[in-house]
This record gives structure tokens, C-alpha cells and sequence, in this order.
């Protein structure tokens, strides 16, 4: 018997182990934004890694949709809780952004149309755990899910997983992003259920 | 510093409508928060299983009492036991205060906007108290979409609230005989008024379900354009 809500049963809990510490399972696919949707048409976006010394490359959409593209099936955690099961994703790997640049910088802002920005090690993009997605469950991503494109981190918490991303900086230091000023945690693992500063 | 989890006992619990509530909890070396801020609540059952979701402060800080605002959402695994099942001297566990955007401060003096849908009214309702309370005399306004008007939460304090407090009803089913506007769902011209009476820098927050708040997003950023009123002085929550 616990002191706390006397009386509360829950769902049957079968998915626990699935599950990080704290998250719940959802079949709906909830949003997370500080602000309104950005429109941004595929035509007009563009993707520009930027490297500790200024140098930049860049990518239109065609550019990017001629890359090699990768299907990717994965479990996504929201800091607000929600989790959502095997959801299916398509894009082009980081590593493939990143191939053959020079860089001794140890961390990555991700830049959005909008004003959005989120940080996080550069480790973490690359050796196929980060995509730049633009196809959901088999259709174009919609905007208020980050479409046209968005990064794909799902290791991380989902906020770091930038909406409408537009470039990627590389920087020496970590300069925490949008949440991460806000209190959030700057590394974000939710099986360590690293939510907020100090967690 | 990690936020810890501190024990909350119901102390108050009102119906603000018929299956939404409002609950209020003593919680001891709560440090304070932020009008628009919000807890984590988590419950335990009796095999340790343990669920936990986010819920808004309907109120400023006053010491150690935190008011919420529960809308039970039918087949809900959290919102239906707090609305009606957690026994009054009860206790539950509280983690907070969360979220340093969606706030508005009293030093804040432009006129704002805060546009509701449903339960989104909660953080907003936290806002409007805070307004009155520091005597502020910048203009605070509520637009608020209902289905009918039996679903509007604090309607006394939100029809009698000065001078400095202007609320809009939107009626999306049911609107009251006589209403000058026929129910439906927000549009612009719900907005243009309120949206007027802004300044460039004028905060805007938006609150309530995620297809309230995106359709409400959209409305606002075509307002603004052509105004020079910037996209990103619109702050968003969405509840799911
Ligand atoms: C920042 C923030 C602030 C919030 N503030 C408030 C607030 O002030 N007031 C408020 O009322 N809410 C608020 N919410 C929403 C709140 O956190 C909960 O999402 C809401 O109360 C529903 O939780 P629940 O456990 O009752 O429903 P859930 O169990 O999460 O289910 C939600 C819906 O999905 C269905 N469902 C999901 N999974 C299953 C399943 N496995 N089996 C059957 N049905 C299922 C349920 O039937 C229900 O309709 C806030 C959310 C956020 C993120």
C-alpha cells in the first residue's frame, strides 16, 4: 500500500520495459512548439552545414532528395511525456552531410526557419543514429511535425530533434539552443530521464 | 539542482463545469513559479506502477497552495482520478515549476492577447489573476472558444474583471440566444479586433489543443504580416 493516490490502478502496464523512466505510450502523435508553424514550401528550403571556421555547404531540396535516402523505424520520446512506438521515417543520414568534413568542433547548433534552435555533441549525429527526415509514415512530413524537413535524433529527448531545421553549426563549446536556455537538459538521454537542468 | 518530488494533499475540489474541475493542493516547500508555468503530477498505484502527467497553475503563487485545473478526458488514464476519484486529504506527488516560456510576468506592461481553447484556459486564467492582482493597467485580453456555454470555466471572475480585462466567448456548437456571432470556429475576424489593440512588441499566447493552437498560429501570423508584428511574439502551449 503507498501513501500516495489511494486507489489509482493505472493501465494495464505491459509495455513498461519498452518504455523510458516517466513517459506513457500514445498512438496520437502529439506536437511540441514554442510558437506558430513556419511555412516553408520545398522550393524554398535550403540546408547549410557551417563549420567552426565559417566554411558552409549547402544543399537545396532537390540536392538533398538525390542524396541517398534511408528508412528508419524507431521509438520517439517527448520530454512531455509521450512516447510513440515504431514510427516510420525517411531521410538522408548525417553521416552523409558530414562525409569528408574537417572539424575538431565537439557540438552542433541545429538552426530552424522560425527562430528555433536546439544544441547538442556532434557525436551524436553521426554513426547513423541522426537523419534529416522528410517523409513520415510513408507521406511528405507535415509542417506542424517540422515539415519540409526536420533533424531525427531519437536517442535524444524529441526536442532535439529540430523542426523545420535549415543548418547545422559547428562550435567548440556548447551553446545551449531555444529549451535548453529555458531550463531543459542540454544532453536530453530519456533513459536517463534527463529532462530538465540537474536531472 | 534536480526538482524533487514533494507531496501534495487535496484540499479543495470545485466543478468548474460538468466533468472539469478545479483542484486545489498544500504543498509543502513549494519554491513558488510563474503565471503561465506548470507541474508534473504523478501517481502511484498499489504495485508500484506509476503515471505521470503535465498540468497548468490556474493561479499565482500563494504560499504553499497550488491550484490546478482537470478537464477529465474520457478513457483517460490520469485526468478522470484527479477530477473525481482522489479522496479530499489525500496526497499525490507534485514536480515544478516547469516551463520558462509560456509566462507572462507583472513588469510586462503592453497590451496582451491570450487566446483559449477548451482547457487551455488554465495557464491563462493563472496570467489574468496575476494581472489583477499587481493592479496592472495594461489591457489583458481573452479570446475563448467553448462549445456551449455551459463549458466556461471561471466565468465570474472572467465576466466581472475590470476595466483592464477584456474576454471574448467563441461559441464552436451552442451559442447563447441572441448572440450577435453564429457558433463556429475561431476565424480571423474573431481575431482582428483583439489584434489591433496590440503593440509590435505585445505579447500573444496561445493555449489548448493542438489543432486549436496551430489553427489559431496561423490565423495570428497572417494578421501580423503586413503589420510588422513579428511571428515570434507568439508563445504557444499545447496540451496534447
Ligand atoms: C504543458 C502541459 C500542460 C497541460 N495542462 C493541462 C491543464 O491545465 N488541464 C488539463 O486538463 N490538461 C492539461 N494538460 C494535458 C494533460 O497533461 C493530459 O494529457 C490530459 O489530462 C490527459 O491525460 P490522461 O492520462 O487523462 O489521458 P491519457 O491516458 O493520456 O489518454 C488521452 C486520450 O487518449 C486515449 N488513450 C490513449 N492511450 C490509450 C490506451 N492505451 N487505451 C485507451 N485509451 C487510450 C484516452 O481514451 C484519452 O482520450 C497539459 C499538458 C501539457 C503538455
Amino acid at each position: 500500500m503507498t501513501s500516495f493516490s489511494p486507489g489509482f490502478r493505472g493501465r494495464p502496464h505491459s509495455l513498461a520495459q519498452r518504455l523510458p523512466p516517466g513517459q506513457y505510450p500514445t498512438e496520437s502523435f502529439p506536437v511540441l512548439s514554442a510558437g506558430p508553424t513556419p511555412r516553408v514550401p520545398a522550393e524554398a528550403w535550403s540546408f547549410t552545414v557551417t563549420t567552426e571556421r565559417g566554411e558552409t555547404r549547402s544543399w537545396t531540396w532537390e540536392q538533398m532528395m538525390a542524396l541517398p535516402q534511408q528508412d528508419t523505424v524507431t521509438d520517439i520520446h517527448c520530454v512531455t511525456r509521450w512516447s510513440k512506438f515504431d514510427t516510420r521515417w525517411r531521410g538522408v543520414s548525417l553521416d552523409v552531410f558530414f562525409d569528408g568534413l574537417e572539424t575538431t568542433a565537439g557540438y552542433v547548433v541545429a538552426d530552424s526557419y522560425g527562430g528555433y534552435t536546439t544544441s547538442l555533441p556532434l557525436a551524436d549525429l553521426l554513426g547513423g543514429r541522426a537523419w534529416i527526415a522528410h517523409t513520415y509514415d510513408g507521406y511528405a512530413l507535415s509542417p506542424e511535425h517540422g515539415g519540409p524537413a526536420r533533424l531525427l535524433v531519437p536517442h535524444l529527448y524529441f526536442w532535439k530533434s529540430a523542426k523545420w531545421v535549415r543548418g547545422l553549426r559547428l562550435t567548440p563549446e556548447d551553446d545551449p539552443g531555444f529549451w535548453e536556455s529555458a531550463g531543459y537538459h542540454p544532453y536530453g538521454d530519456p533513459w536517463r530521464e534527463q529532462r530538465h537542468r540537474g536531472d | 539542482m534536480a526538482l524533487a518530488w514533494l507531496p501534495a494533499r487535496l484540499v479543495g475540489r470545485r466543478a468548474q463545469t460538468a466533468t472539469a474541475r478545479s483542484l486545489v493542493f498544500t504543498v509543502p516547500g513549494w519554491p513558488g513559479h510563474l503565471p503561465g508555468q506548470h507541474v508534473d503530477v504523478r501517481l502511484t498505484a498499489d504495485d508500484g506502477y506509476q503515471a505521470v502527467r503535465s498540468y497548468s497553475l490556474a493561479a499565482p503563487a500563494d504560499d504553499d497552495r497550488l491550484e490546478l485545473g482537470v478537464q477529465a478526458v474520457s478513457g483517460g488514464e490520469v485526468s478522470p482520478y484527479l477530477a473525481d476519484q482522489l479522496p479530499p486529504g489525500e496526497r499525490v506527488e507534485m514536480r515544478g515549476p516547469l516551463g520558462n516560456w509560456f509566462v507572462w510576468r507583472p513588469e510586462q506592461t503592453e497590451p496582451v492577447l491570450s487566446v483559449a481553447g477548451g482547457s487551455g484556459v488554465v495557464p491563462l486564467m493563472a496570467m489574468i489573476r496575476a494581472h489583477r492582482s499587481a493592479g496592472s493597467r495594461s489591457l489583458f485580453q481573452l479570446v475563448y472558444s467553448v462549445r456551449g456555454p455551459e463549458d466556461v470555466w471561471y466565468r465570474e471572475e472572467l465576466e466581472d474583471g475590470g476595466p483592464f480585462l477584456d474576454v471574448r466567448f467563441l461559441h464552436t456548437r451552442r451559442s447563447p440566444h441572441g448572440a450577435a456571432r453564429a457558433s463556429g470556429r475561431i476565424t480571423a475576424a474573431d481575431l482582428r479586433e483583439p489584434t489591433a489593440r496590440l503593440d509590435p512588441v505585445s505579447p500573444v499566447y496561445v493555449c489548448g489543443s493542438t489543432g486549436f493552437v496551430e489553427t489559431v498560429g496561423d490565423l495570428l501570423v497572417e494578421l501580423f504580416a503586413g503589420r510588422g508584428k513579428e511571428p515570434a511574439t507568439i508563445r504557444t502551449e499545447h496540451f496534447g
